[in-house]
């Protein structure tokens, strides 16, 4: 037994030794970030996010880094599942040692990375899932969160919703987590402003395999009088083609969850339908200077426009750059206390680290649908600020369990 | 519904059947006749979508399609000249891992070459409005999608029945052996039922960017509908495949039609299973010809000998000393290859000794961890206790299904193996309240004695070393000899008494339950769960797996474990386009060693002893 220990101690001894020799002073001093995300599951919206938040690294590295630490973020493949993301994070942690984790899209394996952030006692800052849990119902005191939920993103549709005053409403949603909690969110915002509102035809199709024109001639065989919908991505262009030319959207007001965000309403071309309303991002219509300044450093990088997700991550980097700033390094305590009601600025607006729920206050763009030289654009936009949009913190509390 | 919305969503069954009987016709074909089980083809018709797609924004619509076809026919002809053909001699099995290869390689290069937005078609044009039928609109399109199906039957059925190389089509999908025996040249043969399945697929994508996007999830969905219209309408069936597309489409139709949109997730298995209990052998398939010849018998597993199970001890041994040498991520990374060691050997033990190709595993591996994760969660047990019971559902779940799949017999007992496991799998998705749904389970973790990592590393690994050594015993009992009896010869197995069924059925449960075993580890380990803890890819890795390490052989399917997650590990971290990376690399495998690594190995020191 004894033999065993010394040999251990000696191992560590050892490659301690083997990993200060190695390391030149400059690395001592970097600060690293651990990054992970479905980069081969979802591209569409993956790509700019990266761009976004290696724009970010740049711009804060040549600012001088954090307290004169540069900053060095190690990205992984997430490999699109729960369990291979668990994993990509615990390599993060343990063998490139980051001294926190951002990133993640899809909401089950958000959930994962939290739950695991919650586990190793490390701080996790979810970057584009939109399921309320991560934040409510399975929050922890070591997740933040940025995007606005599906709650938040409902309940900014809701006013325009309620002021059209349509009796019969009927609802479109892709069959998982993000549809079910979308709609259940729009029929209980929708009825507390307009008591009697009525939900007729639902129609809850899997992700990604929308039977597109039995859908439509169902919805329309339910005569509704507004549809809300949060399909997106490909099941988004099927229903937006096979209900133009059937003629479903015909005087009827549509809301769409997400719609607006050049991810989905890009590739719908010609066949952007009219009127729509939506959330979204009308990225060359902002006019504000931090918006401006964002969009040309953007474009000199990359030759490209930014998309939402470009937004998101570079906003999810200069996060975790002030925070790191705020707290005076990477210690997680101190980090936590830092994040709790900061404030900070993004290309979209300023927001707010919630204390209760850790939720940012960042908002979304709300508009209606425009074709526009044969391209789909958001008109008549407005910014809802994220903090309007929030369930009041008895609300709150009652559903995060801690 | 009125009457008027019955037929119109009569009709657009009716459109969507075309859509399927084309993808399906071609893939029944290239069944039929080579015996492949062709992933790939889903690929060949994501392929057609993207290059219809280009093209139509040059040269129209119209045009663009009998192109794609073309081109996707040229590179289907590709394929079969220069991978496939060299590989006919290999276990079938062998010949779909490869096309699974080619799964991975034309998805990337489709990223790497059209991008990653999803790419919306024009209409066609002088089909892009829609007309009244009572009173409702439908689109003109679809019209003509409602005749072309039709249309395309006949022109196969004429092409089959009338011409000269129909005749030796069907006949090499009646007795392929007999065929060649009476001189058909089956490499000719060969490569032109594939390159006509590709224009088929081909052709099914093209004449879809009317509809829908070009995506790049497109592949497998397709491939896997596909697979379900072939299976249920009978193995190399051109009707059958045109019946069964007629269904499932009006099926789904009339699901959504009706209210139940949320059933549309699964129908299509549920249907698959209903048909494969039924009629063993789809609507219209008939009993296959069992192969012939020497070629077709494995040879024995041999037990390992001495020095073999010295050198299997050492590796444990070594493994028990891991820990001292290395920490942190090293661990987490061993964990889960034991992990997938474990579910690959119980896949191994029924797929190989046991001869029954199971395409849905991940369903028995998912058990056991939904059990481990329900039993901690939901019922408050402790993590020993829930890990102890956890696997008993997964193999109450095989016993169960192992019921109806040792009744069939292969391909179809592959897909009724796929259809149950899909079953399973969309209940876990849709029970929110019990299941927690599309986000699965989170919150489970080790109890505190079992936590850091090295402790949780000994767990696993006495865990699966012990269930491994037992599942490899299992195979030299009486028992597993009579397995293998079963597999071998099942007609002579029952002459001398043996019952068949009983046997199969015993396995195929013992297997369920070690991937339990396997899946309430996993569960433990990640902290949370999810369906894609049951998903179809996860079988599809098994399958890959056990191909890699050589199914014949007894160790194999271990080291195949170790090889496939370090691979994904590494090439993920290092490598942008690491998927085709790592299809490149099981394709050189399956070219330079059809025998599997440990198989091909085997052979290697036989031949020097000899």
């Amino acid at each position: 037994m004894f033999k065993l220990t010394r040999r251990k101690a000696l191992l560590t001894l050892a490659s301690l030794a083997a990993a200060v020799a190695a390391s030149p002073a400059v690395q001592a001093q970097t600060i690293k970030i651990g990054e992970l995300n479905s980069y081969k599951l979802f591209p569409a919206f993956l790509e700019p996010y990266k761009k976004g938040w290696e724009l970010a690294l740049d711009e804060i590295n040549r600012a001088g880094g954090i307290n004169g630490r540069k900053i060095e973020v190690v990205s992984r493949e997430d490999g699109g599942n729960p369990g291979d993301a668990v994993r990509a994070a615990e390599e993060l942690l343990s063998r490139e040692n980051v001294s926190l984790l951002m990133g993640t899209f899809a909401s089950h394996i958000g959930l994962a990375v939290s739950n695991l952030a919650n586990q190793r006692k490390v701080v996790f800052i979810a970057a584009e899932p939109l399921t309320d849990k991560i934040v409510w119902e399975n929050g922890n005191r070591y997740t933040f969160r940025i995007r606005p939920s599906t709650y938040m993103q409902v309940a900014m549709l809701i006013p325009e919703a309620a002021k059209l005053k349509k009796q019969r409403w009927a609802i479109v949603y892709p069959n998982y987590e993000y549809g079910q909690s979308a709609t259940a969110s729009f029929k209980k915002l929708l009825t507390n402003a307009q008591p009697g509102v009525q939900f007729i035809g639902e129609q809850a199709p899997a992700l990604n395999k929308i039977d597109a024109g039995a859908v439509v001639q169902a919805l329309a065989d339910a005569k509704p009088d507004a549809i809300f919908s949060s399909l997106f991505g490909a099941d988004l262009q099927k229903f937006v083609r096979e209900g133009n030319l059937r003629g479903l959207f015909k005087d009827r007001p549509v809301f769409n969850l997400l719609a607006g965000e050049p991810e989905y309403l890009d590739p719908l071309k010609e066949e952007t339908p009219d009127g729509w309303y939506v959330t979204g991002y009308p990225w060359n219509e902002i006019k504000t200077p931090a918006h401006q300044k964002f969009l040309a450093a953007y474009q000199a990088k990359w030759k490209d426009y930014p998309r939402l997700g470009s937004v998101v991550g570079y906003s999810t980097l200069y996060t975790v750059a002030n925070v790191l700033k705020r707290a005076g390094g990477p210690d997680t305590e101190k980090v936590i206390a830092a994040m709790k009601g900061m404030e900070m600025d993004t290309p979209i607006g300023p927001i707010v680290w919630r204390p209760i729920d850790n939720q940012s206050t960042m908002g979304a763009y709300v508009g209606r649908l425009a074709k526009k030289d044969g391209k789909g654009v958001m008109v008549n936009w407005r910014y809802a600020d994220g903090a309007h949009f929030l369930p009041t913190f008895e609300e709150v509390k009652a559903m995060r369990k801690e | 519904m009125t009457y008027s919305s019955i037929l119109i969503q009569f009709l657009n069954g009716l459109a969507s059947a075309s859509s399927l009987f084309l993808v399906a016709a071609g893939l029944s074909l290239i069944f039929g006749v080579t015996r492949i089980v062709n992933f790939a083809h889903g690929s060949l018709y994501m392929l057609g979508m993207y290059v219809a797609v280009g093209l139509a924004g040059q040269i129209g619509f119209w045009w663009s399609v009998p192109l794609a076809a073309l081109a996707v026919a040229g590179f289907g002809a590709l394929v079969e000249a220069l991978l496939l053909r060299r590989i006919y001699g290999a276990p079938e099995l062998l010949q779909a891992l490869a096309t699974f290869a080619l799964v991975l390689v034309v998805k990337d290069y489709t990223l790497w070459q059209w991008g990653p937005e999803d790419i919306l078609g024009p209409r066609a044009p002088g089909l892009d409005g829609a007309v009244t039928i009572a009173g409702n609109r439908f689109p003109e399109y679809d019209l003509f999608l409602i005749a072309f199906g039709p249309l395309v039957l006949a022109a196969l059925w004429l092409l089959l029945k009338r011409t000269r190389w129909g005749t030796l089509v069907r006949a090499a999908t009646q007795d392929r052996e007999m065929a060649s025996a009476l001189g058909v040249n089956q490499r000719w043969l060969f490569t032109s039922v594939f390159t006509l399945g590709a224009c088929l697929a081909g052709l099914g994508g093209a004449l879809q960017i009317p509809r829908e996007p070009a995506t790049l999830l497109i592949d497998l969905s397709v491939v896997v509908d596909a697979f379900v219209v072939v299976v249920i309408g009978g193995l190399g069936s051109i009707p059958g495949a045109f019946v069964a597309a007629f269904l499932i489409a009006e099926i789904k139709a009339f699901c959504i039609g009706l209210g139940y949109s949320t059933l549309t997730l699964v129908i299509e298995f549920i249907v698959m299973a209903v048909v494969l209990v039924i009629r063993p052998w789809g609507l219209f398939g008939r009993k296959p010809v069992l192969p012939r010849g020497p070629g077709a018998i494995e040879r024995p597993l041999t037990p390992p000998s001495r020095t073999v199970i010295t050198a299997l001890v050492a590796v444990t041994a070594a493994l028990a000393l891991l820990p001292l040498a290395y920490g942190g991520y090293t661990l987490v990374l061993m964990v889960d290859i034991l992990i997938f060691a474990l579910f690959a050997v119980s896949l191994h033990f029924i797929m190989g000794p046991g001869g029954l190709h199971s395409f849905g595993h991940a369903a028995y591996f998912g058990l056991g961890a939904y059990g481990a994760g329900l039993l901690a969660v939901r019922a408050g047990a402790p993590m020993e206790v829930s890990l102890a019971f956890a696997p008993l559902l997964a193999g109450l779940g095989a016993l169960v299904f192992g019921w109806f799949c040792v009744r069939l017999s292969g391909v179809y007992l592959t897909m009724l193996t796929l259809a149950f496991a899909q079953i399973i799998w969309s209940i876990v998705f849709q029970w929110d309240d019990f299941t927690g749904g599309s986000n699965g389970i989170v919150g489970l973790w080790p109890a505190p004695w079992l936590a850091s990592k090295t402790a949780y590393y000994y767990l696993t690994l006495v865990s699966c070393v012990a269930a491994i050594a037992l599942l490899w015993r299992v195979l030299y009992s009486p028992f597993g000899y009579a397995l293998r009896a079963a597999r071998d010869s099942p007609t002579r197995a029952d002459a001398i008494g043996m019952d068949v069924r009983q046997l199969q059925w015993a396995g195929f449960a013992v297997a369920g339950l070690f991937a339990g075993i396997a899946g309430a580890l996993y569960a433990f380990s990640k902290g949370s769960i999810s369906p894609e803890t049951m998903a179809v890819s996860r079988s599809v890795d098994g399958l890959v797996i056990v191909l890699l390490g050589g199914i014949q052989t007894l160790t194999g399917p271990v080291w195949g474990a170790a090889l496939f997650t370090w691979l994904q590990d590494t090439m993920a971290r290092n490598i942008d386009y690491w998927r085709a990376v790592i299809g490149a690399v099981i394709l050189l495998l399956v070219l330079a060693f059809p025998q599997g690594i440990t198989g091909f190995i085997a052979e290697r020191l036989e031949q020097r002893r000899t």
